[in-house]
């Protein structure tokens, strides 16, 4: 293909306009107040939702008739944009729901931490794409870390540790791009043995850590470990389980020990803060195989379910479109990832390819994440679903973000 | 490995997702259910029930309202519970206790934590019941009662159980459901419809309006009234006669079948079955095992007929062409069947043909004209099945399928019956084995309202409808073929002229000839009927039961009436007098013979039922 060709990758842009539009229509019915007016009264929280939609498609019209470089050679500026817009919450930040994470102008509010995440993601490719960067190195390994941890750490006090997690995600195009997989590999055994921690109790822990540790010592001799790395192992984890424990006791407030609880099944309180995560169980339990339709969830309408139409959108699509309507967007979210994931892997470009890892990785965590929390797998962390969650500064991030590497994908002969 | 890993992150994701999906979509059923109690509160609008008036258009049964105290355990804040126990007579104890089983009912639910409260408990409460959060005061209808007779035909209203919840899914708890009598019987149409609307709840218990714009809400339809055949004034009557007996009786209109009054005794004010002292006076009365108030004599009780079981064999008798009115049989103070063993019969004239059989009521006459109908086929067997098949044709041992909800069926032995209790083939038996047969004695056994219908069937010479308690619904009269649809009976109308001849001499001449009433010609007969029972495991004979059946006037049956009094001595003695009275009472509306009244008025057998108890004797055929 010739350069500057234009092949926009069509599945992607449907599979898109499939979930905004399913989306909304979800929104709609969470929202839906007693006397249902126009869909574009903009009063209503669907009204709002459907002009922000509508403002976003001419965004992307802007995104996609912008050249591809021009992204890779402002990756630094939009970083730097990013970093002041969430550094300038602490002084003109406007508090909402205990987090102090918006902007107010006039009547709408906006969320810079759903952009930063596009500056982040253009600075770490830009910073892997350098010919002169290799990951394997340490000390690259330590500036890529820096970009990521610095706007995460930033947006943790305000507090919002929901968005801050989000960060996590750059470990994928990391890992892609040559980082060891021992990090992985740490991070999930520190995620294992935190849970089982929790469930278990630290001695417990200790103790399977040292039996699977002796076990290992039956491995052939070449791939066995050395005791000292052995001893090193054992250690390490005993010390984590006991320090987790000792956070958990000593550290951790007292909500967030019943976040954690409620999931672990350790705790049943329906009516404190198991609350949320109940009453979104029941929303989606009710829908059966084909829902209860659209506008006639019960659950819905009475406002059972707390930030229904923000956080919890998830719980109207269970009760209204049942597990037909849930699978439905389980698998538009799979195929969705799959297919970025392919156009990742054949651009030609490391820039090219770590944003669209990078796109993937957070689009993966937020699915991840919100739709564990909403059918009460995971513990409850305010973070939305792409697309169906309401939000204009939600929608907006995700579709810059996506569109961005719909640009790079159709100018990827270029580079 | 680098490039797989994030493709098996997500399909892992993806599957995990759809498998906790599954799981509470459609696995675990329990979250449905939850949904619907959380977010849809169904709310029902009860109708009035329908009215009960008498054949005379006489109101019997309305409806009153009645104040139950209810409470929202959650919304109850501490209050003055001293003065609030004080109006409503509850200790504070008993008050905490109903407070405390509210609230592991629901918390959030409202209970009844007293019921029923009277109009003065009522008016003196709601003065300050905005003292009282939590508590409210929450109206129902309840019957009210316009006469105190006919407990045991109008029935009652009791809460459903969870049986009938489980049964019928019109009921939920705390509904109200007729039982016994005319509400049992016609409760679809007295209760009306319920309506119910659902109403949708918001996260705060708060109504936020019609559950789909009220597409599954549907108004009450109101109960209807009903006009039923009883004449409440002879009802009344009736059982003002038989305080201090027990025993039962049935009066039937022959033209129609309608039941005229349908009497138990020892009876009870239906009152006492409704509002706050239901449950206790239930009990009470369910308890009193030896008067048993609540067990339906009319309907229920199974006694041998007696004497007027000889007018159905005469019938039989000339249906089957083995007497003639004019055969005479004689009579030696009984018949004797076989070695020594004689049928007793008391003085009369001898010999006698069937009109004088009938009013002299001849033991020896009769076991003759038994015995002719048996033995007039080759077989015993054939000549009882014969005779049973006749009977059965009267509706007798079997349900005569009128619309209440109590009944026995009687019992009329066939050839099956005494092959068994006489081990035939083994055994031989022949007429004589059933000689009790010819005199109403024996293995038959009949209710008052059998005896009566076959006495409203001879009233009509040969035809009756089934006895009936409704007469019309809403004014609309019963068109129900049940009961509007002629039965024949096996015998041909012309051998009743005889018959009723007969019964009228019994009237004129013969054992009710002290019964008459000046200008009322009334065919009838008596009975005395041999009983048994068993004390301290022995076989014991009680004093005779007094029975009497009879219509009148003769040439135009108004009513029919067999009347039933346990232990009553002989026919005449209770039976006649109290029949005869409530023919009067009913044909004339006032009563001339005011020392025969006052005499059933002050007369009392509670002494004979105590005699079982006490070990007293009896006297039989005193």
């Amino acid at each position: 293909m010739a350069k500057g060709t234009i092949s926009f990758d069509w599945v992607t842009i449907l599979i898109y306009l499939l979930l905004i539009s399913f989306g909304w229509m979800n929104i709609y019915s969470a929202s839906l107040g007693d006397a249902p007016s126009g869909i574009f009264d903009f009063d209503q929280i669907y009204g709002k939702q459907a002009l922000w939609m509508i403002l976003g498609l001419f965004m992307i019209v802007i995104i996609l008739s912008i050249e591809a470089k021009f992204y890779m050679k402002f990756s630094s500026v939009f970083y730097i944009i990013s970093l002041v817009s969430i550094l300038g919450l602490f002084v003109f930040g406007k508090t909402i729901n205990g987090a102090t994470s918006w902007y107010v102008f006039g009547g709408i509010s906006i969320q810079p931490a759903e952009f930063a995440k596009v500056g982040t993601a253009l600075a770490l490719a830009n910073y892997l794409g350098d010919i002169q960067t290799n990951i394997k190195l340490f000390s690259n390994q330590l500036k890529a870390f820096f970009i990521i941890a610095l706007p995460a750490l930033i947006i943790l006090p305000q507090p919002d540790a929901g968005s801050a997690m989000v960060y996590a995600a750059f470990l994928f195009p990391l890992y892609r791009e040559g980082l060891s997989g021992i990090y992985l590999f740490l991070g999930f055994a520190g995620i294992t043995i935190f849970i089982l921690t929790l469930v278990l109790g630290p001695l417990y822990v200790s103790i399977a850590v040292a039996i699977i540790c002796l076990f290992s010592l039956l491995l052939k001799k070449r791939r066995r470990p050395t005791p000292l790395v052995l001893l090193g192992i054992i250690i390490g984890a005993i010390a984590l389980s006991y320090s987790v424990d000792y956070i958990f006791q000593n550290v951790f407030e007292q909500r967030h020990r019943d976040r954690f609880n409620i999931v672990l099944g350790k705790e049943v309180d329906a009516r404190g803060i198991g609350y949320n995560t109940n009453q979104s169980e029941i929303a989606i339990g009710s829908g059966g195989w084909l829902g209860k339709g659209w506008t006639e969830g019960t659950q819905t309408k009475g406002q059972f379910v707390p930030e229904q139409h923000t956080d919890y959108i998830f719980s109207t699509v269970g009760e209204e479109w049942g597990f037909l309507g849930t699978s439905l967007v389980v698998l538009l979210f799979v195929g969705l990832l799959f297919r970025l994931l392919h156009l990742a892997e054949r651009q030609k470009s490391t820039f090219n390819r770590v944003y669209g890892y990078s796109l993937v990785g957070i689009m993966f965590l937020h699915f991840l994440v919100n739709i564990g929390m909403v059918t009460g797998i995971f513990p409850t962390v305010g973070i939305p679903l792409p697309f169906f969650s309401y939000g204009g500064s939600g929608l907006w991030g995700f579709t810059i973000l996506l569109f961005i590497f719909v640009k790079l994908d159709s100018e990827r002969m270029a580079f | 490995m680098r490039r797989l890993l994030l493709y098996i992150i997500i399909i892992t994701t993806g599957f995990i997702f759809l498998g906790r999906l599954f799981y509470l979509q459609i696995v675990d059923e329990s979250f449905a259910r939850l949904s619907e109690d959380n977010a849809i509160k169904v709310v029902y609008n009860y109708p009035q029930r329908g009215y009960i008036f008498d054949r005379n258009g006489e109101l019997l049964v309305s409806n009153q309202p009645s104040y139950d105290v209810m409470a929202i355990p959650r919304n109850v804040k501490p209050f003055d519970t001293l003065e609030f126990c004080s109006i409503l007579k509850l200790t504070p104890e008993e008050l905490s206790k109903k407070l405390d089983k509210a609230k592991i009912y629901s918390p959030r639910l409202p209970s009844i934590i007293v019921p029923q409260l009277t109009k003065s408990e009522y008016a003196y409460l709601q003065e300050k019941m905005r003292k009282y959060p939590g508590f409210y005061i929450q109206k129902r209808s309840l019957r009210d009662y316009q006469t105190q007779n006919g407990s045991n035909v109008l029935g009652y209203i009791a809460e459903v159980n969870n049986k009938i919840i489980d049964d019928n899914p019109y009921y939920i708890s705390g509904d109200l459901i007729g039982k016994q009598g005319v509400e049992g019987q016609y409760e679809e149409l007295l209760r009306g419809i319920k309506g119910v609307k659902y109403i949708q709840k918001d996260r705060f218990n708060r109504d936020i309006g019609p559950f789909k714009e009220g597409v599954f809400d549907t108004l009450p339809k109101k109960g209807k009234d009903v006009t039923i055949s009883i004449d409440a004034m002879l009802q009344a009557y009736g059982e003002k006669l038989m305080e201090n007996k027990r025993g039962g009786i049935v009066a039937i209109e022959p033209a129609t079948g309608e039941i005229l009054s349908l009497i138990t005794a020892p009876s009870y004010d239906p009152a006492l079955l409704m509002g706050r002292q239901r449950s206790a006076n239930f009990t009470k009365l369910y308890y009193d095992t030896i008067a048993r108030p609540l067990y339906d004599r009319g309907l229920l009780a199974e006694y041998p007929p007696g004497s007027p079981f000889k007018t159905i064999n005469a019938l039989i008798a000339l249906q089957e062409g083995v007497v003639d009115v004019h055969d005479k049989f004689s009579c030696n103070r009984g018949y004797v069947y076989g070695r020594g063993r004689k049928l007793g019969c008391h003085a009369h004239a001898s010999p006698l043909d069937m009109i004088p059989g009938i009013a002299q009521s001849c033991n020896a006459y009769f076991a003759n004209v038994y015995r002719r109908i048996i033995e007039k086929y080759p077989t015993p067997q054939e000549g009882v099945n014969t005779w049973a098949k006749h009977l059965n044709s009267f509706g007798l041992g079997q349900f005569l399928g009128y619309d209440l909800p109590a009944g026995r069926s009687g019992k009329i032995p066939n050839a099956d019956y005494y092959n068994k209790i006489y081990e035939y083939p083994t055994y031989k038996w022949f007429a004589t084995a059933t000689i009790s047969n010819a005199i109403g004695q024996g293995e038959v056994l009949m209710t008052p309202i059998q005896l009566a219908n076959m006495t409203a069937t001879i009233a009509n010479k040969g035809w009756f409808y089934t006895p009936h308690i409704l007469k019309s619904i809403e004014g609309e009269p019963i068109s129900d073929p049940d009961y509007t649809k002629k039965h024949f009976t096996t015998i041909d109308s012309e051998h009743f002229i005889p018959v009723i001849e007969g019964m009228h001499q019994v009237y004129k001449v013969g054992t009710a000839s002290a019964l008459q009433i000046p200008g009322i010609e009334i065919a009838g007969k008596t009975g005395t009927a041999e009983n048994y029972t068993k004390i301290n495991g022995k076989r014991t004979q009680l004093t005779d039961h007094s029975i009497f059946i009879a219509f009148a006037p003769v040439e135009n049956p108004k009513i029919a009436i067999a009347v039933f009094v346990e232990n009553g001595y002989w026919g005449g003695r209770y039976a006649g007098r109290i029949a005869s009275l409530m023919i009067e009472k009913y044909l004339r509306n006032s009563i001339s013979r005011k020392d025969m009244e006052t005499w059933v008025l002050t007369h009392s057998l509670e002494d004979e039922y105590l005699k079982p108890h006490s070990g007293e004797p009896f006297s039989i055929n005193n």
